[in-house]
Parts: C-alpha cells; sequence; structure tokens
C-alpha cells in the first residue's frame, strides 16, 4: 500500500457521476473517489449539493465528509470532526484561520444522479 | 532577595490568616521587596479549618489545603514547617526556634490563632478526651470512635454542635453538654435555642443544657462517667471538649507585649501591639477589647497588616460584623447584628412556625426604620439580604415583618432587590468581596458562578453569600445585555435547559420541529449534537434514524471513537468490569482478526483501535453474536460503572459492590446527558474503584450504601460530594434516577455534573433538598421519565447491523469498495500504531 497516491488530479474540466441523491441522507456528506482524489460532497434538506476536498488540513486524516453540516453567520459549514474548524462549503475557506483553504469543487444534481467535476 | 533595602519579615504561624497575609504581602511585594520566613507549629501548611468536619466525611487532608502548588517556592518565602518559635528577643530583633535557629527580623507578625478551652475539672487527661481544632485531633477522633457506641461533645456552641455532627456522622449516640441554659447561647435567643434544640434531638442526638461538669471518672456501662455540679451522670465512651477558644498570646507574654486581661494580644487599628515592629492578627489579637474567633475579620487584619507593612500607612481595621449563618447538623442557623436586642428602644417581629420548625426575629430600631439584628433558625435563605439591609443601613419597608413572613402565591416579592446595594456593600465577608468589585469581575468576562467564585474568592469560604453572589451577577448580565452568555449558539436564543424543557412539554421530536417553532437558520456543529442528545434524553429513539443521523457528531454518527487518521476505536459494554474468560477471548480473537490495537482503558474495559469505517459492522456483527453490546464510549452518555472486587470475595469488602455496579450499569447502559457520565462502586470504605472521582460514586457501609455525586477526575480533578448516607437497595436507585434526570434536565451543553454543580445557586445542599427531600415535587416525574428511559433501551449496534439503510453508511467510499489509502499503520511492540508525519514519506514499512 502507497502513501496518499490521493493528491495527483488526472482530469480536469470533465463531470464525474459518483452516486445517487439518495446514496446521501439529507444534511449529511459522503466521499467520493474522483480521479483518484477523495472528494467530500454535501447533500443539504434543499436537495443542493456541494463538493470540497474530503482532506482536513490540520489533522491530515481524510474526514471532512464525516462533519456536522449546517449554517454559521449566514455561510454553509461543515466542522471538521477531528479538532472542530469550519470550512465554507462553496468555497472550502476556513472560518478560523484565513490562511487555510481547501479546494472546492463543482458539483450539481441530474435527475438522481449527482456529479462532481474537480477545479 | 537580601540586600540593604529588603525588609526582613519574619511571621510567627501559617493557619488560615497567617496565609492569607502572606497572599495579600506577595500581592504587593514588586513595589515593596521582602525576605520573609513563616514559622509553622503544625506538620502542614495552611489548611481550611472552617470545612475541617468534611476530613471525615471524605475529604482529605489535600482538599483543605490552602497554599497554591509550589507558592513557597514560587514567592522565595521560606516555611519551617513543624518548627516552633519559642520567644522573641525584642532587644535583638531575633527569633528563637524550638530547634535552635535564631533569625532576624525588621518586622514580626504574630499569627498564632487559638486553643481550645479545656475546662480545669479532674479527668480530662483520659486518652479519649479529645479538642476539635486540628487534622490530627480529628484522625484521633476517627480512630477511637471505631471502637466506641456513646460520645459526648462539651460546649453546645458553634463549634460544639459541628462536633457533635461528627461524633453523630461516626455513628456514635451523641450527646451534647452545655454550660448555659440554651444552645448557641451567643448568637440565639431563647426561642431560637429552644428550636434548635428540638430540631438536633429529632435527630437522635440528646441535649443537656445548664450542665457544669465537674469531674470525669472511669464508668460503668461505658469507659467513662461526666459528673455534673448538679449531682446529676452521663456515661460515655470518648469525649470532645469544644468549650470555646482561647487566644494563643504567650509568646508575646512572655516577650512583654501588652496582653488584655482576659489574653489576646492588644493591638491598634493598624494591628500593631505596643511594639511598633511587631504585628498580631486573627483570633490572638485583641482589637478594641474584642476577640474575633471567626475568620473573616481575621481575613480583614492580615490584609491592614499586609498594606500598613508595606507603606500604607493609613490602613485601618473597622472593627468587623460577627453575622454568620451556617448549617448545623442539617439546621440552618444564623444570626445577624444585635441578635439579642440589646439597644435601648429595639422593638422585636417574631415569626415561629412549630410545624416546619422554622424560626425568625428581626430586631429593628424604635422608628421602625433600620433593620439592627437578626436571628433565623431552621431556613436562613434570607441571611444574605437580611445581612445587607443592616450592614448598609438601608431604609425598611413599611412593612418589615413582610421581610420574615412566607411569600404566599400572588403576592408581592419580599425583600429588597439587589440593584438597592451600594457598591460598598459588603457581600462575602469571609473573603472581603463587595459589590463593587463582584460587578467589575462580571464585567472582566467572570459570567458564570464558578468563575466568579474563581477570580472574586466570594462565596468559597463559608459559602453563606453564594445567593446573593448569583443574584448579583445576574442582575449585571441584565445590565450589560449580555444574559445572553448560555444561549447554545447563533441559532437557538436558549440555553440547552430551556431547549430541554421546550422540547420535553412541547412533544418535539426532531431537529427540524424544534428549529423551525425555537430557533433560526439550520442549525450547526453546537446545537445538533446538543438537541439530539436532549432528543435522546427525551425520547429515546434510534440515534440513527435519518431524522437524527445528521445531527451526531462523528462518533454517534459511527457509534465509535473517532481517532487522529479517521479511523475509530470499538469499546464493548463490560458491565461493572466483570467478563467472562469466553468473551474474553471473542475480544481477543476479534482483535486479532482484524488486527486491532488492544488496549485496556482507565474504567476497566477494552479498547479496539484502527478500525475503518467499513470494518465497523463486520466487527460488531461478532462481537454482538457473541453477546456484547454497545459501550457508548462515542456518546455524551454513561460510559462505565467501575467496580471493585466487593464483598464475594475481598476479606474487607461489606457489601456486594460487582453485582450494584452491573446492575447500575445495565440500568443507565445509553443515557444520554449533557456530557459523559461516569459511575462507581466502592464495596468498603478502602475506596478500590474510586468512586469519589465520579459523577456517581457508591461506597458500601455495614448499614447499605452512601451516595457521592458530581466528581470528576480529568483536567480539574474534584473529589465528589456525599450526598446521602447508609441507604438501602431501592433508595439507592431512586436516588440516582432522580439525581441523573434532574442534571439532564437542567445541565448545560457539555457541562460535567461537578461544574454544573459549582454553578448550581445553593450547591450540595440544593441538591440533596431537590433528590432525597423532594422540594420541588419532581421526584415521581423524574422517576417515571428514568424508567420510560430504561424500558425502552436498544443496544445500538445490534439494532445497526439489522438495519441495511444504516449499513449503507459505513463505507470510506460512496462510488468505490477501495479503503481509505491515506490510512497507514507501521509496527510497534507487536501491534499496530498509525504512521507518524515522517515515517510516511519514501516507502514506508506498512502492515494493515
Amino acid at each position: 500500500m502507497t502513501a496518499r497516491p490521493n493528491v495527483t488530479i488526472t482530469k480536469r474540466d470533465e463531470w464525474v457521476a459518483v452516486c445517487k441523491l439518495s446514496d446521501i441522507v439529507p444534511d449529511t456528506g459522503v466521499c467520493a473517489l474522483v480521479h483518484g482524489r477523495q472528494v467530500a460532497l454535501f447533500r443539504l434538506h434543499d436537495d443542493s449539493v456541494y463538493a470540497i476536498d474530503n482532506l482536513d488540513p490540520f489533522s491530515k486524516a481524510n474526514v471532512l465528509s464525516r462533519g456536522i453540516v449546517g449554517d454559521m453567520k449566514g455561510e454553509l459549514v461543515v466542522a471538521s470532526p477531528i479538532y472542530k474548524q469550519h470550512f465554507n462549503l462553496l468555497t472550502g475557506q476556513c472560518l478560523e484561520d484565513a490562511d487555510v483553504r481547501v479546494a472546492a469543487h463543482a458539483a450539481r444534481v441530474d435527475g438522481d444522479t449527482v456529479s462532481v467535476k474537480i477545479n | 532577595m537580601n540586600n540593604l533595602q529588603t525588609e526582613k519579615i519574619v511571621v510567627i504561624g501559617n493557619g488560615m490568616i497567617g496565609q492569607r497575609f502572606l497572599e495579600q504581602l506577595v500581592s504587593r511585594a514588586e513595589s515593596h521587596p521582602v525576605d520573609v520566613t513563616v514559622f509553622c507549629a503544625e506538620a502542614r501548611p495552611a489548611y481550611d479549618r472552617v470545612q475541617l468536619t468534611s476530613f471525615l466525611s471524605g475529604k482529605s487532608a489535600a482538599d483543605l489545603n490552602l497554599v497554591p502548588e509550589g507558592f513557597f517556592e514560587h514567592h522565595g518565602i521560606a516555611l519551617r514547617l513543624g518548627d516552633k518559635a519559642v520567644a522573641i528577643d525584642r532587644e535583638r530583633k531575633v527569633v528563637r526556634s524550638a530547634r535552635g535557629h535564631e533569625l532576624p527580623y525588621d518586622k514580626l507578625v504574630l499569627a498564632t490563632g487559638s486553643y481550645p478551652f479545656v475546662p480545669k475539672v479532674p479527668g480530662t487527661e483520659w486518652q479519649d478526651c479529645f479538642v476539635y481544632r486540628a487534622i490530627e485531633d480529628l484522625e484521633a477522633i476517627r480512630v477511637a470512635a471505631k471502637t466506641a457506641k456513646v460520645g459526648t461533645v462539651i460546649g453546645g456552641g458553634l463549634l460544639g454542635l459541628e462536633a457533635a455532627k461528627a461524633l453523630h456522622d461516626l455513628g456514635l449516640k451523641t450527646h451534647v453538654v452545655e454550660f448555659a441554659p440554651r444552645l448557641m447561647a451567643v448568637q440565639l435567643d431563647d426561642s431560637g435555642g429552644r428550636l434548635l434544640r428540638h430540631k438536633i434531638e429529632a435527630l437522635g442526638v440528646a441535649v443537656h443544657t445548664s450542665k457544669a461538669t465537674k469531674e470525669i471518672v472511669k464508668g460503668t456501662t461505658c469507659r467513662y462517667k461526666l459528673l455534673f455540679a448538679d449531682g446529676s451522670e452521663l456515661e460515655t465512651d470518648l469525649i470532645v471538649f469544644s468549650a470555646g477558644i482561647r487566644p494563643r498570646d504567650q509568646l508575646a507574654k512572655a516577650a512583654g507585649l501588652t496582653i488584655g486581661e482576659r489574653g489576646g494580644i492588644a493591638v491598634n487599628d493598624h494591628c500593631q501591639t505596643n511594639d511598633p515592629n511587631i504585628y498580631a492578627l486573627g483570633e490572638c489579637a485583641l482589637w478594641s477589647g474584642r476577640l474575633y474567633g471567626l475568620v473573616a475579620p481575621g481575613y480583614q487584619m492580615a490584609e491592614v497588616t499586609a498594606r500598613h507593612l508595606t507603606g500604607e500607612t493609613d490602613a485601618r481595621f473597622p472593627g468587623a460584623d460577627m453575622s454568620t449563618k451556617l448549617k448545623l447538623l442539617g439546621v440552618d442557623v444564623a444570626s445577624i447584628g444585635d441578635a439579642h436586642g440589646v439597644a435601648p428602644d429595639a422593638l422585636n417581629y417574631v415569626f415561629t412556625d412549630e410545624a416546619s420548625g422554622i424560626y425568625k426575629k428581626l430586631v429593628v430600631s424604635g422608628d421602625r426604620k433600620r433593620l439592627l439584628g437578626a436571628v433565623l433558625v431552621g431556613e436562613a435563605d434570607d441571611y444574605g439580604s437580611l445581612l445587607q439591609l443592616t450592614l448598609n443601613a438601608i431604609a425598611l419597608p413599611e412593612h418589615p415583618e413582610d421581610l420574615i413572613l412566607p411569600a404566599r402565591e400572588g403576592g408581592a416579592s419580599k425583600g429588597m432587590g439587589v440593584d438597592a446595594l451600594p457598591d460598598a456593600a459588603l457581600i462575602c465577608s469571609c473573603n472581603n468581596v463587595s459589590k463593587g468589585a463582584l460587578c467589575c469581575a462580571v464585567a472582566d468576562g467572570a459570567t458564570s458562578l464558578g468563575a466568579l467564585k474563581k477570580n472574586t474568592k466570594a462565596a468559597t469560604t463559608c459559602g453563606g453569600c453564594a445567593p446573593l453572589v448569583k443574584q448579583i451577577l445576574d442582575a449585571q448580565l441584565k445590565k450589560q445585555g449580555v444574559d445572553v452568555k448560555n444561549y447554545l449558539c447563533e441559532h437557538f436564543d436558549y440555553s440547552r435547559q430551556e431547549l430541554f424543557h421546550l422540547t420535553r412539554v412541547g412533544g418535539l421530536k426532531t431537529f427540524d420541529q424544534i428549529i423551525s417553532k425555537h430557533g433560526k437558520g439550520r442549525g450547526c456543529d453546537i446545537c445538533k449534537p446538543a438537541v439530539a442528545g436532549i432528543l435522546a434524553a427525551c425520547w429515546n429513539e434510534f440515534v440513527l434514524k435519518p431524522k437524527h443521523a445528521p445531527l451526531q457528531d462523528t462518533n454517534d454518527y459511527y457509534l465509535a471513537n473517532m481517532q487522529k487518521d479517521g479511523t475509530y476505536s470499538i469499546v464493548p459494554r463490560v458491565p461493572g468490569g466483570e467478563i467472562t474468560p469466553e468473551k474474553l477471548i471473542v475480544m481477543g480473537e476479534v482483535a486479532k482478526k482484524f488486527g486491532l490495537y488492544t488496549k485496556i482503558t482507565g474504567a476497566q474495559r477494552i479498547d479496539l483501535f484502527g478500525a475503518r469505517v467499513e470494518q465497523l459492522p463486520l466487527i460488531w456483527k461478532e462481537l454482538v453474536d457473541a453477546g456484547f453490546e454497545s459501550g457508548h464510549a462515542y456518546g455524551k452518555a454513561l460510559r462505565t460503572v467501575k467496580s471493585c472486587v466487593g464483598s464475594t470475595w475481598c476479606r474487607f469488602g461489606v457489601q456486594d459492590s460487582v453485582t450494584m455496579a452491573v446492575n447500575v450499569e445495565n440500568r443507565y447502559r445509553g443515557l444520554r446527558s449533557p456530557h459523559k457520565l461516569k459511575m462507581a462502586v466502592s464495596g468498603c470504605t478502602r475506596e478500590c474503584a474510586e468512586a469519589q472521582g465520579k459523577d456517581v460514586g457508591i461506597i458500601a457501609t455495614e448499614k447499605g450504601w452512601n451516595l457521592y455525586v458530581c466528581g470528576n477526575g480529568g483536567i480539574k480533578p474534584r473529589h465528589a460530594d456525599l450526598l446521602v448516607k447508609d441507604i438501602d437497595d431501592a433508595t439507592l436507585i431512586k436516588y440516582i434516577d432522580r439525581f441523573l434526570m434532574f442534571y439532564i434536565r437542567t445541565g448545560d451543553r457539555l457541562q460535567r455534573t461537578a461544574t454544573w454543580l459549582d454553578n448550581l445557586e445553593g450547591g450540595i445542599d440544593y441538591v440533596r433538598k431537590v433528590v432525597c427531600e423532594d422540594s420541588l415535587g419532581l421526584g415521581a416525574e423524574l422517576e417515571a421519565d428514568m424508567q420510560r428511559f430504561v424500558d425502552t433501551y436498544e443496544c445500538e449496534w445490534k439494532k445497526a447491523i439489522n438495519d441495511p439503510e444504516t449499513l449503507k453508511r459505513f463505507h470510506h467510499f460512496v462510488n468505490s469498495d477501495a479503503p481509505d489509502s491515506n490510512v497507514v499503520f507501521v509496527a510497534e511492540r507487536g501491534q499496530i500504531r498509525p504512521a507518524r508525519e515522517d515515517e510516511r514519506e519514501g516507502e514506508p514499512e506498512a502492515v494493515v
């Protein structure tokens, strides 16, 4: 087993279908493997979907998809389950530390299919 | 340290007052460098003598310690522990110690305190005669009580009744012998004393007043016999003298300092003796013809002396109020100001309720404008406000009697608001904290009762002012517009307690219902898990139901504990720490099969680490098949009930602690609460299960169980408080039901029981009233809530592995069966551990 293979991006600008909308419990996230990259994919109560990197930059663990989603001061966020920093679901910006941002990716629902495009 | 400008200060005595003086001195030492040496005749530095009796109910000497860790070292103070100062040479300005040391001083401070008065009657030298002053005295009493049946206290004053409580708690048939015609003759009037006597006698303590002890001789039914002047006798096995204290002034007397006619080192307003280089403070000092036997005036003297010594020449001791409030043998007693109404035109208002055992008296000025004093027996909740009325000479309401008449429904609120108090009003007289100082501390950010106590020391000695401190806190927060501070988060303008109530009363079953009705926005990682906990405590539905699942912290979401690398650990329930070899083998087999790191936890369970999210159901399938249940190590819930092996095997055990622990753990397993809950059961007073460090601690006695609550280990250890003694199994369960449900209803988010108690107005006494006396009338409801929870319990893992919808979530990827390649382990001591950063570079030796 090799260490951390998931940081190389092979293809961009391409929508990849990853799962059905019903595969995600509303207001929770799942992790999708997109071109070898781990993407945290969230479905909110209104069936809108958001995608950011799954790697938590603080703990270096692939866990952001397992965080609690919600809103803080009007921003849609997920809280890292390890040290509880919040990340904006649209931009990947960390709310507690202006210097930290995870990559945000495009996500869409087409019928019952959820797709992600790596940015 | 020791240069020409530095003043040499020698302090004799390291009791409560001596220690307070040192603290006051070093807080001023920056501007005024000093070289300090302290003599302490006792074997240990300052401890809390006010709480001395708690030493017998489980507090240790360390709990009573008043000296912050490293205090002497940090401030460069030389402490001569166990070395007694034996002579003062004022000519040469040196102090000589018992060990023969001579120490020069520029300024000498006498804080020698007092000694217990033992009447000069024949027989006081018998070996079972004790005084009640130091930790060593209590240790000796405890040992003697083991072989005694009857104990007698000579002296029916404050300390005497305190000692009587101690003997009573040690299981002795207890007698109190008082020379005066009533108990607490100094503080109470005849009626108050009589009521107190009835209440104490109702507890089984015999009271004998107007008795002068003439001699102590060998007894016939007991070890000794007390002979009284009136010809009567009393048989007893041990005797505690608590007939007042006398100032320890011999050293000063020998040095030629002025001593009062009836003892005490005479001091002026600056606490100086007739030798201006020598100060005296506390119980050994005689100021304006008065000796003070309370801690609060001593603290004031300590401050005055420290200020005067460091150049504040106008620092003066103004005299002190002798008002006092305390609980004697469970009876609230308070005395304020001119309790006997000695002022020439004083008028009395008296309220007596013999049914409830309450006596209250107000002494007011002839013009009925000012409160001069008061006596309260049986109920002293109004002590704080009545004291403030007296001290600040605040105008009385038109009908002063309203202040002591019970409030009836619909009646106007009695008393006065704290807003009426001036900033200078002294709220905590033990620690000299004014209303102004409390308000400043609140403005500086001490916005909880716990923080306010910590920052100002208010309400930390006798605790009598705690309700008033709380009122000032609330009023001040309201003024600052910061009464929002215990709102859950930006989505709810309610505290957890309020939200619990709204959820329960409103019958609300989902987060969406609650937030749409009582909140705003979509929620966050603060309110969602808190509401999940409330819902679980109210309705006990499966936490992974789709409508509840998004609320759960990742630990609850995957029913396991997330570790730093994103893997999980698994802790099956092992009730009471009791496990069969067969089950132990299953755990070993499972750990081996899945390559899990295995460790015994501090709470008598086994933790299996390094499970990937997709492995969790497979592992639990095997565990559940072998009869294991979820241990809820992931939840804000009951974790574990630790136990010692108890009377079944142990030659010291007096009760079956393991059976009790297993029963208790099975009753409360899975109970969701504001924070995690830990319990323990010990089979005897040796306390091998460390129950006093738990939220609920149960310790076996010969007669049943002692129940302790609100202990804590962790970052801020706290010994649990004794809630109730010697109860049977059924009462124990009933009280734990009530206690836990009361905490679950009223606790704040992530507030352990220890912090909850520290912030609870009324503290442990209030909890005792609610739980044991059912003062809120909630007992049956709390028990019913708990029973409903117990009846609806289901193992969450058993449910999860049989529910395909839930199982779908246990994959790392939604679109692949691959594991997370970022999880890398290396071997250490024959097991796995997560790879460190540097071990991941290159090609690590990975084992899976």
